[in-house]
């Protein structure tokens, strides 16, 4: 097995995901095979080769740290599952 | 020939010449919507009420004298790309109910020239999938063949397109996503060059190769698209600042001089379907007869493709899809009283089995101990595979290959095996690896009647001779007129 069932529930964990048991061998299962093809990388050289991060050149945007009007409060909080007093609610962080 | 079926440019003209309204256009798309897309399966919202006040301000636009090649044209729209004011799912429940409040930049540019939005069009949810069965919502069928998958993960765009819902269609493509579904359901799709579209607005998959690209019923269609979306845009870092020329100019007759470059790795390819190969084989001989000569190639890392995009979109996309937790949009799990257990139902119940297979992919990827074996040598050999592309260049204008191995699929074919419908992704990941773009144009038929795709590559910001290839052949072959049947 390329990935076990611990490692898939341990990474799974890191994600913020709950899997169902049937899941996890699911996951196990296809992600090894995945894994197994990803391994024809090995036959590569890639002594000395630049790991390429973006498809084009690319250097950092920089912009004034101005103050400007780009979405009001009310519009950024439409969607929030829970609100109040202009606010993001969540569950108790600090027991 | 009825409106809905009518191309960008013909409806332009009739428009421009007042023989018809925007407001009766509009209205015969949505009226062919609601009347055939239920065998479809290609919108998950309609926007009839916007589309028809869109419509009545084009007309007014119109009536003034203002008008430019996209007023009033009626359109789909992934449901990956931000528009105020109307649901935009990504087709997964966690997005179910989401309303953008702010429209993406290709949405702004689309409304400054006055264009109608119909709707919002299916995907892969967030547009990881070949087949566009992995939606939370709904199942889109091919046009040509109702038990057959359109493509994916544009399929609804694609779809909608073939069917003549809509004129033309926005799609975005990370591995193949706007080519492979243009390819199934017999219709234009460009991919351009990474940085010629902003991404802003456009719901992040893997970021160093997701692009937007139009998908039309033509070439000349496609150009106009393009001319409408494509520009430098300050809120998207990775867009690029190069004048946007005229596509349409492009579109003119002429290929003498032209060397098109053929990959000896892809039509040696085990999995290729002989009559997709044929069309293939048969579109070089049409391009040879109008003048352009063609040179063998090699692109020698071809076979690591999918090992490599495999590594590096889950990579790009479990650290993009972290912003899911129930906090600030979308779906909450809200019987979870403590903050860690509320993240995971939230993500748990709001993410498809495909996204939860990439997100533990790419997590396990990017984990200490195994990102030098995984993410590091994958993105090498993106490094190796884009060098490929830039010797190959040195010798051809363009590089002509297949678009998918084989004509659509039945739906479910291929659902319970991730890694084959993966490896069927082979002849379109590179592009994105490399950034460059390409285009799916219709180049004939299976017996059975299947559209069959060719694929035209071009080097970065070279979507010029792209778009003259692919005139050129359209203008000399018919694929492009013929129209599904099962309707």
């Amino acid at each position: 097995m390329k990935i076990t069932h611990n490692e898939v529930m341990h990474v799974a964990s890191l994600a913020r995901l709950d899997l169902h048991e049937n899941d996890v061998e699911m996951f196990a299962e296809q992600i090894g095979k995945i894994l197994e093809h990803v391994d024809t990388l090995d036959n590569v050289n890639t002594d000395g080769v630049e790991p390429a991060t973006h498809a084009i050149p690319l250097s950092n945007v920089f912009r004034n740290d101005d103050q400007k009007e780009d979405a009001n409060r009310e519009a950024v909080l439409s969607n929030a599952p829970e609100q109040e007093d202009g606010a993001f609610i969540v569950p108790k962080i600090i027991e | 020939m009825e409106l809905p079926e009518l191309t960008i440019h013909k409806a332009h003209d009739l428009l421009r010449q007042k023989k018809i309204s925007s407001l009766e256009l509009t209205r015969a798309l949505l009226e062919r919507i609601d009347d055939r897309d239920e065998k479809i399966g290609a919108y998950i919202s309609i926007a009839g009420e916007m589309a028809l006040d869109q419509a009545k301000i084009a007309d007014e636009a119109i009536a003034k004298g203002s008008i430019s090649s996209l007023t009033g044209i009626p359109v789909s729209i992934k449901d990956l790309i931000c528009t105020k004011g109307i649901c935009t799912t990504c087709a997964s429940k966690i997005l179910k109910n989401f309303v953008p409040f702010y429209d993406a930049f290709v949405i702004k540019k689309l409304k400054k020239e006055n264009a109608v939005i119909l709707g919002k069009v299916n995907m892969d949810e967030f547009a990881m999938g070949s087949s566009t069965e992995n939606s939370s919502i709904r199942i889109t069928h091919n046009p040509w063949d109702l038990s057959r998958i359109p493509g994916g993960s544009s399929g609804g765009s694609a779809a909608s397109v073939a069917a003549d819902l809509c004129l033309a269609s926005l799609g975005s493509d990370t591995g193949g996503s706007i080519r492979q579904p243009a390819s199934h359901c017999g219709v234009v799709g460009l991919k351009p060059t990474y940085g010629r579209i902003s991404r802003f607005g456009l719901i992040a998959f893997a970021s160093s190769l997701d692009q937007i690209g139009p998908l039309t019923k033509d070439v000349t269609d496609s150009a106009i698209m393009m001319n409408a979306v494509s520009g430098y845009d300050r809120n998207d870092s990775t867009s690029v600042s190069i004048n946007v020329p005229d596509y349409t100019s492009f579109c003119k007759k002429g290929l003498n001089g032209l060397k098109v470059g053929i990959p000896k790795e892809f039509h040696s390819h085990k999995g290729l379907d002989s009559e997709v190969d044929l069309a293939v084989k048969n579109a070089v001989k049409t391009l040879e007869d109008l003048g352009a000569s063609s040179v063998e190639i090699s692109l020698p890392h071809t076979k690591y493709t999918v090992a490599a995009y495999y590594v590096i979109a889950p990579a790009e996309a479990s650290s993009n899809l972290a912003r899911y937790d129930g906090v600030k949009y979308g779906f909450r799990d809200v019987d979870k009283k403590n903050l860690i257990e509320m993240y995971k139902g939230t993500r748990s119940q709001g993410f498809g089995d495909e996204v939860k297979r990439r997100i533990i992919l790419g997590t396990y990827v990017l984990s200490a101990g195994y990102y030098d074996a995984y993410y590091k040598k994958a993105s090498q050999v993106r490094r190796l595979i884009t060098e490929d592309f830039t010797k190959a260049f040195e010798k051809c204008d363009v590089i002509l290959s297949p678009v998918a191995p084989t004509p659509a699929f039945t739906i479910g074919e291929k659902a319970a095996d991730p890694l084959t419908m993966y490896l069927s992704d082979i002849f379109t990941l590179s592009a994105n690896l490399a950034g460059i773009p390409g285009m799916s144009l219709p180049c004939g038929f299976s017996k059975t009647g299947l559209p069959i795709g060719l694929q035209i590559m071009g080097m970065h910001f070279n979507e010029e001779k792209i778009f003259r290839t692919a005139f050129n052949f359209e203008q000399a072959t018919e694929f492009h007129n013929k129209k599904p049947k099962l309707l």
